[in-house]
């Protein structure tokens, strides 16, 4: 019988297995940021350990750092001592770390892809659940604790169980305005937010064959909305090409090698999966989020659903807290909802490809006088190439911001917040209570139905 | 870690599915580069209103769910961020055990981490439990870790099922990290037949 790509990877990487006993893999890419680090660290000081492989991490700043005025010192003051102490902390355990006035520096998921950090065939993790982006590149990644982040420094190892595989085959060619966020959220309002609780996934088919890798990337990092473990996609030409001549990837005749080897990490044609599911992907019209769980999505053309039609007794409830929390009334339709806010940016579409599909919505168009509507992009990188090919100036001159690099409002640790009541149309991963900031309401959209939004005022279907 | 064998404590009911990590602990109090005193922030958003005032309508705020360490909610609960603030707000708030349908990934395999045992029922007997703390409030629950059971005054016996090797951390509150560091031979043997395989990843970089 023939083995699954994570299969493959597992393998490939025990250290230690006993029946009865939890199996020990190896990690080859432990990625880091200021949030989940600082204890992690602390623990390897009291006990006098070192960071087994300093050479095999990567950290950056991307959670608390403002996305304005930087030349001005950080006014608060328990952000600024997280981001100082994990300068002193890379420093002093031998950590690489683009910090503030790198260029490189950014959100950790799209700075490693970007340096050509990930490989095919590797376990990546990072005190990050949205580590699963890197899954796109036929890597099994996924977010840990703050004891594993320590775990893996002393150890270079994880204790890990095996996950179950479930592979999500997409079909069919997408239609114009619907991108991998489309497909995304389709899926986790089709199977839940629990739907792929103890699963890895793997996503195969024409459809996800097509997408570029940065649509892969926004694909498997929403995996872990759908409760998924990690997403992956099995490396083809398109991953190979991506890798070669970045920073971190092997050169020469050592990158022939190492393609061959990369190529061997995808499914056989035998293998066998413990859940299979099908999705006709040019049937995806553009979603919309429209309460305060993933799951809670539909089609543009759709309306905010009934509380008294869910399918049972914990969803009705669900429902009515969410549509409380998010002041809609039931039936209303999607593109009858106004916003106040937009924002564009994010580890699931800050990426130049998301970008360029944003600006190409505005089409001379202002944004909205009642919209305030930022851009964050997800690298100083990123932010370089947008503004050579000129994206920012048709950003800017229809009104939108143009900000540095970090995660900004898709979790609002820094000052970009929403207020109480203000509605957003956001191209982040999660629209949960609170999340954008205290009495915010969040729509998880795709960022060129983010952008049409902006310019609108409310959210239109873009076909 | 505080080793967790046998516990006995009061039981809050908590009857909402996807409660997230955000909600668990609100992003604002994960600045702080510390793992203790989180608390008094757990479901800070929920505990209070926008004023500042305690929000009675919130479950935990019950009167009859004080000094409660045992928490039975509903299908999914931790989804959401990876943190670990989320487990150590729990912790500190005083729960021990955390009772549900079904727990996200990143959350269970934190909760071990931090003496806190997640508890996975059928949705019979969540329902037998909830009706059971709604009849009773104020109940208190026994949670054996040995017999891997979960004993209610009503007479309610639920076996759960327990991985070994997590059943052991448990009860002896033991380090991963010194359990893993026993096999340093392995890792050592396993990094050099990596680097005959895969040489580019060794290389300095």
């Amino acid at each position: 019988m023939g083995q699954n790509m994570y299969e493959k990877i597992w393998d490939a990487h025990v250290i230690h297995e006993n029946t009865g006993q939890t199996p020990i893999v190896y990690v080859d890419r432990h990625l880091m940021h200021e949030v989940t680090s600082p204890q992690a660290f602390s623990g390897l000081r009291e006990k006098s350990r070192k960071i087994r492989r300093p050479d095999f991490c990567l950290a950056t700043m991307d959670h608390v750092v403002p996305t304005k005025d930087r030349d001005k010192p950080l006014a608060d003051a328990v952000a600024r001592n997280q981001l100082e102490t994990l300068a002193s902390n890379c420093k002093e355990f031998g950590v690489r770390c683009f910090d503030m006035t790198s260029e490189k520096q950014g959100v950790i998921h799209v700075i490693a892809p970007e340096q050509g950090f990930v490989h095919p065939g590797m376990i990546v993790v990072c005190g990050d659940s949205h580590t699963a982006t890197h899954g796109a590149f036929g890597s099994l990644a996924f977010g840990i604790g703050t004891s594993e982040v320590e775990h893996v420094m002393a150890t270079q190892s994880l204790q890990q169980k095996r996950s179950k595989t479930m592979r999500v085959t997409f079909e069919g060619r997408l239609t114009d305005g619907v991108s991998a966020k489309d497909l995304a959220l389709a899926l986790i309002g089709r199977i839940g937010t629990a739907g792929g609780t103890g699963y890895v996934m793997e996503f195969a088919g024409d459809t996800v064959g097509d997408l570029s890798m940065e649509g892969r990337m926004t694909l498997c990092n929403m995996a872990i909305e759908a409760g998924a473990r990690a997403g992956m996609v099995a490396p083809d030409e398109k991953t190979v090409a991506y890798l070669k001549g970045r920073e971190f990837a092997p050169r020469d005749r050592e990158f022939d090698q190492a393609a061959a080897y990369w190529n061997t990490f995808t499914s056989d044609e035998d293998a066998v999966f413990d859940t299979e599911l099908i999705i006709r992907a040019d049937e995806i019209a553009p979603q919309v989020t429209w309460g305060t769980s993933p799951e809670q999505v539909t089609d543009v053309t759709g309306c905010v659903p009934h509380p008294d039609r869910q399918k049972s007794d914990d969803a009705r409830k669900a429902c009515e807290n969410a549509l409380e929390y998010m002041g809609l009334e039931p039936g209303t339709p999607v593109t009858d909802i106004t916003i106040d806010y937009v924002f564009i940016g994010s580890c699931t579409n800050g990426r130049i490809e998301d970008f360029r599909e944003a600006a190409a919505m505005i089409h001379g168009g202002k944004v909205h006088p009642n919209v305030t509507a930022i851009v964050v992009p997800g690298s100083g990188l990123v932010k370089k190439q947008a503004e050579e090919e000129g994206l920012h100036k048709l950003f800017l001159e229809a009104g939108f911001e143009w900000r540095e690099p970090g995660c900004s409002m898709c979790l609002a640790m820094n000052d970009d917040v929403l207020q109480p009541g203000q509605r957003c149309a956001s191209t982040s991963n999660r629209n949960f209570e609170g999340r954008q900031g205290q009495g915010g309401r969040t729509h998880l959209v795709s960022p060129a139905m983010a952008a049409a939004a902006a310019i609108a005022g409310k959210f239109t279907d873009i076909r | 870690m505080e080793p967790l064998v046998k516990h006995r404590g009061i039981a809050a009911l908590m009857p909402r599915i996807n409660v997230d990590t955000d909600q668990i602990i609100p992003k604002q109090f994960m600045k702080r580069t510390e793992k203790c005193g989180y608390g008094k922030y757990l479901f800070s958003n929920w505990k209070y209103r926008e004023d500042g005032t305690l929000n009675l309508d919130f479950e935990l705020n019950r009167e009859e769910f004080k000094g409660a360490s045992i928490l039975v909610a509903g299908d999914n609960f931790g989804c959401g961020s990876s943190r670990e603030h989320a487990p150590w707000a729990i912790s500190d708030y005083g729960f021990r055990v955390i009772v549900s349908t079904s727990f996200a990934d990143i959350f269970f395999s934190n909760c071990f981490k931090n003496g806190i045992l997640p508890v996975t029922v059928t949705a019979e007997a969540l329902k037998s439990l909830s009706d059971e703390i709604e009849a009773t409030p104020g109940v208190s629950f026994d949670v054996d870790v040995e017999k891997q059971e979960l004993v209610t005054p009503g007479g309610t016996v639920i076996p759960y099922e327990l991985d070994g090797f997590r059943k052991e951390s448990l009860m002896k509150g033991m380090d991963d990290i010194d359990r893993t560091l026993k096999h340093t031979d392995k890792i050592y043997i396993f990094e050099e037949k990596q680097n005959l395989k895969t040489p580019w990843l060794w290389k300095a970089m």
